[in-house]
């Protein structure tokens, strides 16, 4: 078998704790689906038969989806704290060929062929996906005062065909420079450093990393700890490991370090195609006299830059509000046919909802409301009279007559009583606005 | 002489011989005449219906190149191996051994009776005419291979069926072709094959998925590491087999490899140099003896392979290498061509083996401009070169000694079919009377003939022809305009005429000999 798909549905959600606290983060609703539906439906769409999810008891429970593929579900305990590394090291025994590990919280149609056809042409280590960050326009919900102008960017360091990755450092670990190492412009003397890209958590490692993970107990995250660590270790040599061993030899700790090297362990099958690029005129860079793939350069590391609009991660509010107005264009890419307005719910006035809003099962909707781009939930009561523009309704909630609902958050449970005016408010779950609440 | 007739007269499609009872003595001379008249006119009957299906015992010249030309022909191209052959032959392959078994008993029968009959007539023998030139007999048919009939319908759609069965991709061509080539595929490297395949690929082995991606990208080029590569993937597919039960290793191992090859055609057609490799390695496991259990049969195979590597392709190297730089003398000036893995190593060999001074001219080409990398190597040797581009090769030819060549192929007429461009440079070293030598290992031998380098070639993506200048890509918007094709040629074929010596590890030879080191191989391999 060539790859095993692993989904990370454990995550907690730290930067919007206003909407996870009642919910767990793999199961809002985005468009009325589970989060968790989005990046399983990219690995049914790809051919993926097999998925291992990681994830706590109790999301399970909750989580109705309906697809083909054989999910298998690994259960880590509220309790300990586990990183995404942990949590990977943690099922290792499952993990017989290379892994493709994806977030849950992955909204993308991005053809999923690109990333791995990068990771196999080049015999990469490490292949992963990264998108243009969005523009942040509007403020979320419920957040008040004006975002960061600067977040924790990431400078990403790519070379001239822009596949490869060289280098990769997030602001927050840098001081004030920016330092870069001499033998990767020796090798590369053209590299672009981007800093509006995003990583989009999905990374396909080859097996021999899991390996080193297990031995590595001292990572605890794929993304902030493993990833960069395989992004500096393309550039040097296993020699210099040598030269440790031979001049630290007091001390076993230097030793089991300088052991814990992912190039031990790498197989050697690297024997079987040596005399092919040898032999072929194909040169991964030009302007110096090094062969063509640097002898000593085991790990590559190449990713692919998704363009365009459809790649967002969910992890903070505004980001799920923004996928959410994303999703009904996205459905339809996704060839899914439903239609948007579910055949159950009730709607006594069709006119008056926007076409691309999406409503829910066995919702009610009363007259005279109007409701533009929102996505209703299922099982909600929404009366008459009711004007809602950009809102996220989830399920089970009451709306009574004659609210106005604008760019707000409504959670599970919430009751909206008469007249009150709702604007850019999150409203948490089993709330209960009072009459003519502002 | 009855009975001599009986046997003739079982064979199909032999003349209703009709059975004469001769008396004897008594018969007048007309009728004597008349017989003989008769029995002639039978015998050049049954003559003409047996055709030329099996190998005859007289030398005919013109048998003999039309049998390897034909029969091999069908099984060079191994993707079309598969294809459902004509309506005259009968369907399946094991009922046309034993019709060819069957007639050639026959033929052995009326052999035996031709001779009695001879001895017997005395004069009436008839005239050993020279061999007719052996028409389209309707046991071998020349099948054109799939990859020139892409204008052809019916072709294409047996191709998918075939890949269908299968379960194989289909690639899909791209872009408007020029007319004279629209026989050719021509595909995108921005359509990969891998996106119409699911992703942990389970019908085609990872290892192969690669190797063809690495091909379609351009990543492994060049003919003999294309064969290494190819070589090296098949092994690590033997090991990774495991014969189902009720199955023969010989026979299933085929059939599972054909899928991976009808994958890597798709990705990029075949070379001459792996065709040549599948077709020994297809040989050798349908030649495994059954006695062998499953490990041995697949460490014997693993063997094979690394034997044909290493003789064929490694140490041929070596020879090629030894004996062309003996014909490198002190201040020579030698033109090389684009990127050719045999006259790198020749160069280099020459240069740290030998202490004769020479330098090097490099001429190169779009769009692949892989004389760069020729360059690199060359220059890290410490070599003297110099670089030019095609266009500039008659101003640097008054200067040059003698030009050193590398092959895709060569081909069963002399013919060598190189890197486009290659025949350019021939042409003008002819002008100029300077030597031009090639070259090629013998496995990259091929008895196909070709003379113009139209029918069997390759296209490459058309788009590699557009170029970036102040961010400006004038051809960019080429399939808009709809009277403008771009033509991305890979491969021309190069007239023997044009090559002084050919140097391979059988020797230097000239070009016209190919076919006989054509003829004595096959005669090693049976």
């Amino acid at each position: 078998m060539e790859f095993q798909a692993v989904v990370m549905a454990a995550g907690g959600g730290s930067r919007m704790t206003d909407l996870t606290s009642s919910i767990p983060k793999p199961l809002l609703p985005v468009g009325n689906r589970p989060l968790l539906w989005y990046p399983l439906n990219l690995l049914e769409r790809a051919g993926f038969e097999e998925v291992i999810v990681i994830t706590r008891k109790e999301i399970q429970k909750m989580l109705s989806l309906d697809t083909k593929m054989k999910l298998d579900f690994v259960y880590i305990s509220d309790n300990v704290d586990m990183g995404t590394a942990d949590s990977l090291r943690h099922i290792h025994q499952k993990i017989k060929t290379d892994v493709l590990v994806l977030s849950c919280d992955l909204i993308t149609d991005v053809d999923l062929y690109k990333v791995v056809d990068l990771f196999r042409t080049h015999d990469a280590t490490l292949s992963m996906l990264m998108k243009k960050a969005p523009e942040p326009t509007e403020v979320a919900p419920g957040q008040k005062g004006k975002k960061k102008p600067v977040e924790q960017r990431d400078f990403i360091g790519v070379d001239d065909t822009g596949k490869r990755l060289l280098f990769m450092a997030n602001e927050a670990d840098l001081d004030e420079e920016l330092v870069i190492k001499r033998s990767i412009l020796q090798k590369h003397p053209r590299m672009h450093i981007r800093t509006g890209l995003m990583d989009a958590h999905l990374y396909c490692l080859k097996k021999y990393v899991v390996d080193f993970l297990v031995e590595n107990r001292t990572i605890t995250s794929l993304r902030s700890e493993l990833i960069p660590h395989l992004v500096r270790k393309q550039f040097s040599s296993p020699t210099s490991l040598l030269q440790g061993l031979d001049n630290k030899e007091e001390g076993r700790k230097k030793k089991e370090q300088a052991s814990l090297d992912i190039y031990s362990f790498i197989k050697e099958d690297n024997s079987l195609l040596k005399p092919a690029p040898d032999n072929s005129c194909w040169n991964d860079h030009r302007g110096d006299m090094n062969e063509t793939l640097h002898e000593g350069e085991k790990g590559r590391c190449v990713l692919k830059i998704k363009k365009g609009r459809r790649c967002r991660g969910v992890n903070t509010l505004a980001l799920y509000i923004e996928a959410n107005r994303q999703v009904p264009k996205l459905l339809l890419n996704l060839g899914q046919e439903e239609p948007l307005v579910h055949g159950t719910a009730q709607i006594t006035d069709r006119g008056m909802v926007g076409s691309d809003s999406i409503i829910g099962s066995s919702t009610q909707i009363g007259e005279k409301t109007s409701i533009k781009h929102s996505i209703i939930g299922s099982a909600c009561t929404i009366n008459n009279k009711i004007k809602i523009t950009n809102c996220i309704i989830m399920n089970s909630v009451t709306v009574e007559e004659g609210c106005c609902l604008q760019g707000s958050v409504i959670c599970n449970n919430a009751v909206i009583e008469k007249g009150a005016d709702i604007k850019d408010c999150l409203i948490g779950s089993d709330q209960r606005l009072e009459t003519k609440g502002k | 002489m009855a009975e001599r007739e009986a046997p003739g007269g079982a064979g199909p499609g032999a003349a209703p011989s009709v059975p004469v009872v001769v008396q004897g003595p008594e018969l007048s001379r007309e009728e004597k005449l008349q017989l003989r008249k008769e029995k002639k006119q039978q015998k050049k009957k049954k003559r003409n219906e047996k055709g030329t299906a099996a190998e005859p015992p007289e030398p005919g010249t013109a048998a003999d190149p039309a049998q390897p030309r034909v029969t091999p022909h069908p099984a060079s191209p191994p993707a079309s191996a598969n294809a459902p052959n004509d309506g005259e032959k009968p369907p399946g392959g094991k009922s046309k051994a034993e019709l060819r078994a069957e007639r050639r008993a026959k033929q052995e029968a009326e052999r035996a009776q031709k001779q009695a009959k001879k001895a017997e007539l005395g004069q009436g023998a008839a005239p050993a005419k020279p061999r007719l030139t052996p028409t389209e007999a309707p046991s071998v048919v020349k099948r054109l291979p799939e990859h020139v009939q892409v204008d052809d319908p019916a072709a294409q759609r047996k191709l998918a069926k075939k890949l269908e069965r299968q379960q194989v991709p289909l690639r899909q061509d791209y872009g408007t072709k020029v007319n004279l080539f629209s026989h050719l595929h021509q595909y995108s490297r921005k359509k990969p094959l891998t996106q119409q395949m699911s992703i942990p690929s389970t019908v085609i082995h990872p290892a192969v998925v690669r190797l063809g991606l690495q091909y379609s990208q351009g990543i492994i080029n060049g003919s003999n590491a294309r064969c290494i590569a190819l070589l090296e993937v098949f092994k690590q597919l033997i090991r990774d087999y495991s014969t189902p039960p009720n199955e023969e290793l010989s026979r299933d191992l085929v059939a599972k490899l054909k899928p991976h090859i009808s994958f890597l055609n798709q990705c990029r057609p075949l070379s001459v140099s792996m065709g040549n490799a599948i077709k020994f390695l297809k040989k050798e496991i349908s030649c495994l003896p059954d006695t062998l259990r499953e490990e041995e049969a697949k460490e014997k195979l693993q063997g094979t392979i690394d034997n044909y590597l290493r003789e064929k392709i490694v140490l041929a190297a070596e020879a090629i290498s030894k004996s062309a730089f003996e014909k490198i003398n002190d201040n020579d000036v030698i033109l090389v061509y684009g990127c050719s893995s045999l006259v790198n190593r020749t160069l280099c060999d020459a240069h740290t083996q030998t202490d004769r001074t020479f330098r090097v001219i490099v001429v190169d080409s779009r769009p692949r401009l892989e004389g760069r990398e020729t360059l690199r190597r060359l220059v890290r040797h410490g070599i003297h070169c110099t670089y030019v581009m095609i266009n500039a090769i008659s101003y640097v030819l008054p200067e040059v000694s003698k030009v050193l060549l590398g092959a895709h192929a060569l081909l069963a007429n002399g013919s060598v079919m190189s890197r486009v461009g290659t025949s350019q440079i021939a042409l003008v070293s002819k002008a100029y009377n300077v030597p031009v030598l090639v070259c090629c290992e013998t496995y990259k031998f091929c008895e196909r003939v070709q003379t113009d380098s139209f029918v069997s070639n390759e296209l490459d993506d058309p788009d590699d022809l557009i170029v970036q200048r102040k961010g400006q890509a004038q051809l960019g918007g080429w399939a808009e305009n709809k009277s403008l094709r771009l033509l991305n040629l890979v491969y021309d074929v190069t007239p023997p005429d044009l090559v002084d010596l050919v140097i391979t590890d059988l020797g230097m030879i000239p070009c016209t000999s190919v076919p006989v080191v054509l003829r004595v191989k096959n005669v090693d391999q049976q």
